[in-house]
């Protein structure tokens, strides 16, 4: 038997009936949390075993695959991703973000505006934004089915009055079409405006805790926050070291042990779309250098 | 006596099939009011529709009851082909249906009969797919809410008339609700429970 030992795109089909029809009710209503029944996947919880199976379910053989891990497409859970549906589904990958009809990300949104053609799969660790907050699953439910969430603002607010200001720096806090508290998975705050009126169908897996979660194209993503501490997005002040962009997110990179750092763009792909397109900044790499040295 | 050589056949590729339908299906939920086309072909039993026949092989199988309206209930070849094809159980009771097959829509039943889900488990609700007799043309619906940028318009001839007035019921109970699928042939609407119906002309 030479068969291969998998159906396509790796999961069997009666586990991407249950996977879709859980997907069609997350659409059905944004931000909720709709259980599903979570398998095994050849890869350990918190390698993105949610967001592989949501791709698997939707992946189709016309599809163009990207995944990206911290913004960037080079790194091994991004690789092992590409190749893991590259083999078991056939289907052409890239890097370019615009090229890409399906994304599978890992704690960033791409820098590049998504379009209406596109999905973005996220991988989530714990979907629930309350659990920190309350550990009880049944109290968090009936928080959501009651959209009691003054626990949250208590929880932002007392960031206030210890730091004098919001801390949550990632998975902040937002609230969709106007009813439920989600958390955005650990993404940067940066990113959070993005999700807000996007074109592209977001959808949301987290494995281990066995939850699917939508924002459906163009719906009201607000990050939650009060009135005379607006929600702000963060970002280091500085251009990016090698592509000079000075609004797209930087990873701080530590480069000896006498405090020399320097800053560059998280979202790979748009970095070297900038470099290509001839914008440089203070390090870039040795090509350019060797040509402004004469 | 039908025999399972005379039912109509399933998917041909009923992996690649199921996916393309899903991502038509998928697409209609996440862009309400916009037209979806679903490409796969199977048969269509008694007084099933092509779109409505690939629906239920992509999502149908044995954990889904399914409720039918008396006219697909009747037709022998549609409990058959449902059998074999998708193993999904036929429910008398509406309100335990993951799934509703409407293909007589002037006689749809109350909404409120239909599972509308709990306020903590709102997504165990049924969805209800109805057969219509057109979604390219009738009356304008002017549709607004998550998935749609502005205002969507649904030119659709529909039965029940009244279908959006009676979907007006998704607004109070929220997030419990219905979430409606319109076919026509290969044409597919979805109308989930986010939807509003700002206003229609003729």
């Amino acid at each position: 038997m030479n068969a291969p030992a998998y159906n396509f795109a790796y999961l069997d089909e009666q586990t991407k009936r249950m996977i879709r029809r859980a997907i069609l009710k997350a659409i059905a209503i944004p931000g909720y949390q709709v259980p599903f029944a979570s398998r095994e996947m050849p890869m350990p919880y918190g390698w993105g075993t949610g967001g592989v199976q949501v791709t698997a379910a939707i992946l189709g053989p016309q599809d163009v695959l990207k995944v990206i891990d911290q913004g960037s497409d080079d790194t091994t859970n991004a690789i092992s991703i590409r190749k893991f549906f590259a083999k078991t589904a056939g289907v052409a990958t890239t890097t370019a973000t615009d090229e890409a009809t399906v994304i599978q990300t890992r704690h960033r949104i791409p820098e590049t505006a998504l379009h209406a053609s596109q999905v973005l799969v996220y991988q989530v660790p714990i979907p629930e934004p309350l659990r920190f907050l309350e550990p009880r699953e049944t109290e968090t439910r009936r928080m959501h089915a009651l959209a009691e969430y003054g626990l949250m603002h208590v929880k932002l607010y007392e960031d206030i009055a210890r730091f004098g200001h919001i801390a949550t720096a990632y998975a902040y806090p937002v609230k969709v079409n106007a009813r439920y508290v989600m958390d955005p998975s650990p993404t940067p705050k940066f990113d959070n405006p993005k999700m807000d009126n996007c074109p592209a169908l977001q959808l949301f897996g987290a494995g281990r805790e066995k939850r699917i979660y939508a924002i459906p194209p163009y719906t009201q993503v607000v990050s939650l926050d009060f009135e005379d501490h607006p929600f702000e997005p963060y970002r280091f002040n500085a251009p990016c070291a090698l592509c000079g962009a000075e609004n797209s997110y930087l990873d701080e990179i530590v480069t000896d042990d006498k405090g020399g750092r320097m800053f560059v763009c998280s979202d790979t792909d748009y970095c070297e779309g900038r470099q290509a397109a001839g914008h440089h900044g203070s390090l870039s790499a040795a090509p350019y250098k060797e040509k402004a040295h004469g | 006596m039908t025999t399972i050589a005379e039912l109509p056949p399933g998917f041909a590729d009923k992996v690649l099939s199921a996916q393309s339908t899903f991502r038509s299906v998928m697409d209609a939920m996440a862009r309400p009011g916009l037209v979806q086309r679903i490409v796969p072909m199977a048969g269509a039993p008694g007084p099933m529709m092509r779109g409505t026949a690939a629906i239920a092989l992509t999502l149908f199988d044995h954990d889904t009851p399914l409720w039918l309206d008396a006219q697909m209930a009747e037709s022998s070849d549609v409990l058959k082909w449902l059998k074999f094809h998708t193993g999904a159980p036929v429910v008398q009771d509406s309100s335990i249906a993951a799934f509703a097959l409407i293909s007589d829509g002037g006689a749809l039943p109350p909404l409120e009969r239909f599972a509308l889900g709990s306020s903590e488990y709102p997504d165990r609700s049924t969805t209800v797919i109805v057969q219509v007799d057109g979604l390219s043309s009738g009356r304008a619906f002017e549709l607004r809410g998550p998935g749609i940028d502005g205002v969507a318009t649904l030119q659709a001839s529909i039965k029940p008339f009244d279908l959006f007035e009676r979907l007006r019921m998704n607004e109070a109970l929220f997030p419990r609700g219905i979430d409606v699928v319109l076919v026509a042939d290969d044409a597919v609407v979805a109308i989930p429970r986010t939807t509003r119906v700002v206003s229609k002309g003729s």
